[in-house]
């Protein structure tokens, strides 16, 4: 299974979790969990994802991602999950 | 499962503390190179080096997309050079021919530095040894990408007094072939004591003959993300701010490893070490300096500054060792003078001399790095600088190593610009008094008692 984190961090604004998800359904990309938490003013969100149905390079599915969040006005990015586990797992 | 706080951290260490993968290095063993033809062996180690190396650059971009974490570095490490010329090499500007394949492989494959036009030299030299060494300044200067060094002398052999004193005038050499650019070709020359056979550190990388044939070694940073930690708890006592060092030279270090490991695993080439350094950037915050300041000095230069460093090199040490699987390299804190902000700023403002630097050195992990002096120094002084610095190394059991850079026609209070990496320094005042008689004596310095072990 190829898991991913992707976060998305910005100002608030509506459609923001709509327009990943409808992407992420788009491209079989399962959601495994997800979570999020304003700090001050800031709207935070992750998700874990499964990407093995997916047939796009991970490559194309960040920097989609990336764009998506690009024209909402909010940095997304997408990771493996494994720098996290890693960093903060023993 | 991984939280979201978790996340946002990792992100926030990225994004704003300046956390990367300084490099990975490919320490390539070029000792089945070797001909009696210098053409045959330099066709021999320019295809070896873009063969192994031809996926280096690309895969470390493609980690870095993945893990969204900057790899900074992508460098190559090689077999001391002197011990692949021998057969071949009759004057030094045949070494010199060998440099400019090496510079040429370097550029085809993408790197920006390639470490290895080096010599160990800790007892005695071979003629193929002075032959590279005498080739140095002609092979920094018509090169880019080649980093020299020169390993003088160890705890187990004592210093060789012969070469110390051949350095000194390869350094004011090198520094008069390269005048024209700051003297950079010294930038790119260390001379070093108990060099390790794995260091993925430019200057002083090469890939040992301990080695296997091709090896991944990783070193890691992280000098904004310790300092960022520290300045959360500023009146902390000794336990919690090491405790605070401690955890996350870990996280730091965890990074690295898998860095190391999804290089080696996407390359097919086995994990050597990861280096866990805190080395500096010129970036504003990414300091080691700016961290002995949180500690709660003044300036790096003040008194408590050597405890303070000590402290430093020691956590990061028991914080990164738990988090890679093999550790090796240099390891520690690096206190560079042109390559960090805070050093800079502590130079002047008159704070920090080269004798503090000096005595910094015996507890940090490497030595006196990227520091200036007036362009009108000796070679007999500089030589005078390396033997103090070797003895340090030598009488500690620890590298040390001297990368300083006599800038012909700039006196103290004249800046100095290297550019990117390298950085920018203010000259430093040398101490005026003479060496000479001391280091003419010639021959070498015994090994100290307690190298022997057996």
């Amino acid at each position: 299974m190829t898991r991913a984190i992707i976060t998305v961090v910005g100002k608030d604004t509506v459609g923001i979790i709509a327009k990943v998800c409808t992407y992420l359904a788009d491209n079989q990309i399962n959601i495994l969990d997800i979570s999020q938490t304003i700090v001050q003013e800031y709207f935070n969100m992750m998700m874990i994802v499964d990407m093995t149905k997916c047939v796009k390079s991970f490559d194309s599915v960040a920097s989609e991602l990336t764009e998506i969040g690009v024209n909402t006005g909010v940095q997304v990015k997408c990771q493996l999950e494994d720098i996290f586990d890693k960093m903060h797992r023993i | 499962m991984i939280n979201i706080s978790e996340v946002l951290e990792t992100n926030k260490m990225i994004e704003q503390e300046n956390l990367d993968v300084r490099t990975i290095t490919m320490g390539i063993s070029l000792l089945d190179c070797a001909d009696n033809d210098l053409q045959v062996t330099c066709n021999k180690i320019y295809d070896k080096i873009t063969t192994l190396a031809r996926n280096l650059v690309n895969t470390g971009e493609e980690i870095s997309r993945e893990f969204a974490i900057p790899i900074v570095n992508k460098r190559i490490s090689i077999t001391p050079i002197s011990l692949v010329g021998g057969a071949c090499c009759k004057i030094p500007g045949d070494y010199v021919q060998i440099a400019k394949t090496l510079d040429r492989a370097a550029k085809d494959v993408g790197v920006n530095f390639l470490g290895g036009y080096s010599a160990v030299v800790s007892k005695g030299m071979t003629r193929s040894d002075e032959l590279l060494i005498r080739s140095i300044p002609k092979a920094l200067a018509c090169t880019e990408r080649i980093c020299s060094s020169v390993n003088v002398d160890s705890t187990k052999t004592g210093i060789n007094m012969d070469a110390v004193k051949l350095m000194g005038e390869i350094i004011r050499e090198t520094a008069e072939e390269t005048k024209e650019q700051d003297s950079l070709g010294c930038a790119k020359l260390v001379v070093l004591c108990n060099a390790p056979d794995d260091n993925p550190f430019m200057a002083g990388a090469f890939h040992g003959v301990s080695e296997a044939d091709a090896i991944i070694n990783v070193g890691v940073s992280g000098p904004g993300v310790v300092k960022y930690a520290l300045e959360q708890i500023p009146d902390a006592n000794f336990e919690v701010l090491c405790e605070t060092i401690k955890k996350t030279a870990f996280k730091i270090t965890r990074v690295g490893q898998l860095v190391a490991q999804e290089a080696s695993k996407r390359l097919g080439i086995p994990f050597g070490i990861i280096d866990l350094s805190l080395a500096p950037t010129p970036a504003v915050g990414d300091s080691v300096a700016d961290i002995l300041q949180c500690i709660g000095v003044d300036r790096a230069g003040a008194p408590g500054t050597t405890a303070a460093l000590a402290l430093l090199n020691d956590q990061v040490k028991k914080g990164g060792v738990m988090a890679s699987s093999y550790v090796g390299g240099l390891s520690g804190a690096f206190i560079p003078v042109s390559e960090d902000q805070g050093m800079i700023d502590a130079v002047e403002a008159g704070a920090l001399t080269i004798e503090k630097l000096e005595a910094m050195t015996c507890v940090c992990s490497v030595g006196l790095d990227m520091i200036a002096i007036p362009g009108d120094t000796s070679a007999a002084t500089i030589s005078g600088i390396i033997a103090d610095e070797s003895a340090i190394g030598m009488i500690n059991q620890k590298t040390t190593a001297v990368r300083i850079i006599p800038v012909i026609g700039k006196q103290v209070g004249d800046t100095v610009e290297f550019g990117g990496l390298l950085g920018h320094a203010p000259v430093m005042p040398v101490n005026s008094f003479a060496c000479d008689r001391f280091v003419n004596r010639g021959g070498r310095i015994p090994a100290p008692i307690h190298s022997f072990k057996n």
